[in-house]
């Protein structure tokens, strides 16, 4: 950087064109803009939420029990699993591809697990290691198949969706079934294990850990921008972020605490999802998917090298379908032949989706594996409390990820209409 | 005016199979300088601009970069002798806002991470000295005027301090006001002692803003016109070729025979 472009700003403020957007001082401001944007269709995770509400109080209505400690515990440890998933999917969308093989890896990564550590008595970690290597390597040939030698990636992990299942039959062999002892990563992300030991304090730490980092996170960055002199967030704003964050995190610990108490893989999934958020929204490489996402032709010109970050991209797919499909088989403390159901896949994709991420790409956040991970499961824990069968269970799912499909469809036009997108 | 141009090329020639697209091509750049390149379509401009950009390596002749000799055969190559290129089609990502488009590709860090509140400030320096008007520089690109884009490009072009800008056609496609917009900012890069070759086919543009002007006609030098004492006729001439015929190259010849 030379000095020419350091060049200070001039000091008479120059004559403002009135057509600019100046966002008014306050908490004002704060909602002005925040009209401005739903107008403008940058709906984020507004949809999701009001759906939540909804379907909560469809439930509750029908069923007292829906809204009882044990079925929030229950949503809790079971989203987990394919929510694992759906955070690689995320990834992969946010580049405007998609990956069908996740379900496929994930049952291969279970069985991987079970046979080294089970059938041959491998230790614990290395199997768990080896499980999660051959996730990233099985998502980093996918890739390359498809970043360098052009196949679409919809075939490609087409291809690996069938591959990849009968590798982990084959793997399991006649009996089908690998039962896992509940130890190491599996009691981890097993049912027997909250965090703390299930301790009243446990949830009440990790709620109070988690406002306290976003308060001083969002302080601190206030701090800079003023002393930088841009723009920031007034602190009404930056007060009331936090306060929705602390209802929600002291209400769910709250609950929670109710029944057992966190689970730990809840706790694992959530640090999945903070670092992942990281990785997407702080770090330069976070910055150059979503470039590639926006446009593939830019990124190169920018000196991107697309096929490394879309080789990588499906390596991280890859990784999280492993790490789920361990989560997957700690929950039911076996890997069996359903461990590849489709259904695990299609969950994935539509919480991804549901949650807000755009299917074309170059739009969306990790946290929507954690928003439509928490609507399906709560349409799977209500249609079961109310003895529906899978039948109806798979046509609401249907219905509300075309739903969110179609919520993101409407909002890109009407962000293009208001020249946003 | 300095002695060694910033950017020379001396006898370039440029092949795509049976077709040659440039011939002995020489094309000097000095500081603080436009230099139009014109010519009908066809001629080679494209093509030339994209042998220094490094997109097409060139099969004979020499680069020159000031004063030495240069091999460039990648973009990147360009990119770290500081020749940065706008490309007609503006390479913008239209889901990133201003500041991540302006510094896509080479992020300031801090302790690892994405050091946004410099990049926003510098950003919104650039801006201000460059006199670029836009309504934020948080808002995501798509929702910038054509002009706006275009602005938002070249100021693109200045992160990484080159010292040759190439503009391809910057005010084609543009409004009035627009284009007297990206036309001042020409007029601000060379202020800055930057080297610029600018690509138009619109003569009032280049008369407006160029030092020189540079036509290629067929893949072969047609002339080098200082813009002031050289009449648009000429120019255009020398574009079209109607000065090359059987009577200007008889002039030429019984020129060069008395001298």
């Amino acid at each position: 950087m030379s000095n020419n472009i350091e060049t200070p700003a001039p000091a008479v403020q120059q004559a403002v064109d009135p057509r600019l957007l100046v966002r008014e001082q306050g908490f004002s401001g704060y909602i002005s803009e925040f009209k401005r944007k739903i107008r403008g269709g940058e709906l984020g995770s507004l949809p999701v939420i009001i759906g939540l509400i909804v379907i909560w109080a469809a439930f509750a209505a029908s069923n007292g029990n829906f809204l009882s400690a044990s079925n929030f515990e229950y949503i809790a440890y079971y989203m987990v699993g394919i929510g694992t998933l759906s955070i690689g999917l995320v990834f992969v969308l946010l580049l405007g591809e998609i990956d069908l093989s996740v379900g496929s890896v994930s049952g291969l990564a279970a069985a991987i697990f079970a046979v080294l550590s089970v059938t041959h008595g491998v230790n614990l970690w290395l199997a768990t290691l080896a499980a999660l290597a051959t996730g990233a390597v099985i998502g980093a040939i996918h890739g390359f198949v498809f970043a360098k030698i052009g196949v679409p990636a919809f075939v490609v992990t087409l291809a690996g969706f069938l591959g990849w299942n009968g590798l982990m039959l084959w793997l399991l062999g006649d009996t089908g079934t690998i039962n896992l002892p509940d130890t190491g990563l599996i009691h981890l992300f097993g049912g027997n294990s909250f965090f703390l030991n299930g301790d009243i304090s446990g949830a009440y730490i990790l709620a109070a850990v988690g406002v306290a980092a976003m308060l001083f996170s969002s302080l601190s960055e206030q701090g800079r921008r003023r002393r930088a002199k841009v723009p920031f967030r007034p602190t009404s704003e930056v007060v009331l972020r936090t306060a929705v964050l602390a209802v929600a995190a002291f209400g769910s610990a709250y609950v929670l605490n109710l029944h057992k108490g966190v689970p730990n893989n809840l706790v694992f999934f959530l640090a999945a999802l903070i670092i992942c958020d990281f990785v997407l929204r702080r770090t330069s490489y976070g910055r150059k998917i979503f470039a590639v996402g926006g446009n593939i032709e830019a990124s190169r010109r920018a000196g991107i090298n697309v096929a490394a970050i879309r080789i990588s991209v499906y390596s991280i797919a890859g990784f999280f379908a492993a790490l789920g499909g361990l989560v997957i088989s700690a929950t039911i403390s076996s890997a069996n032949q359903g461990g590849s159901d489709p259904n695990n896949l299609m969950m994935a994709i539509a919480a991804a989706v549901i949650g807000g991420t755009s299917l074309f790409g170059g739009r969306g956040k990790v946290w929507s594996a954690l928003l439509g991970m928490l609507v399906i499961e709560s349409i799977n824990a209500g249609l079961f409390m109310l003895g529906e069968a899978q039948s109806v269970q798979y046509m609401i799912t249907g219905g509300v990820l075309l739903a969110a499909v179609v919520v993101d469809s409407l909002s890109r036009r009407t962000q293009k209409s208001s020249g946003r997108a | 005016m300095t002695s060694a141009p910033v950017l020379a090329l001396r006898g370039v020639s440029k092949r795509f199979g049976a077709v040659q697209v440039l011939t002995d091509v020489e094309l000097e750049v000095h500081a603080g300088e436009v230099v139009a390149l014109v010519g009908d379509n066809g001629a080679g401009k494209s093509t030339l601009v994209k042998t220094i950009a490094g997109v097409h390596p060139i099969d004979e002749g020499q680069i020159e970069w000031e004063g030495r000799p240069v091999n460039i055969h990648r973009p990147q190559d360009a990119q770290h002798l500081g020749v940065a290129t706008v490309y007609q089609d503006l390479a913008l990502c239209d889901n990133l806002d201003v500041v991540n488009n302006l510094y896509l590709g080479r992020e300031l860090k801090r302790r690892g991470t994405l050091d946004e509140v410099t990049m926003e400030q510098k950003a919104s320096e650039l801006l201000s000295t460059l006199s670029i008007r836009i309504p934020s520089v948080r808002i995501p690109v798509a929702s910038l005027s054509g002009g706006q884009r275009q602005v938002v490009a070249i100021a693109r072009s200045l992160i990484g301090d080159p010292k040759v800008v190439i503009l391809d056609e910057p005010t084609a496609a543009l409004g009035v006001e627009q284009t007297a917009q990206v036309l001042d900012l020409v007029e601000r890069l060379r202020e800055r002692g930057l080297g610029v070759i600018l690509i138009s086919h619109n003569m009032v543009d280049v008369r407006a803003v160029a030092d020189r002007v540079a036509v290629l006609r067929l893949g072969k030098n047609n002339g080098t016109f200082p813009v002031h004492g050289t009449s648009q006729e000429t120019i255009i001439a020398a574009i079209t070729g109607a000065t090359d015929n059987a009577v200007t190259r008889r002039q030429s010849r019984t020129a060069e025979a008395t001298q």
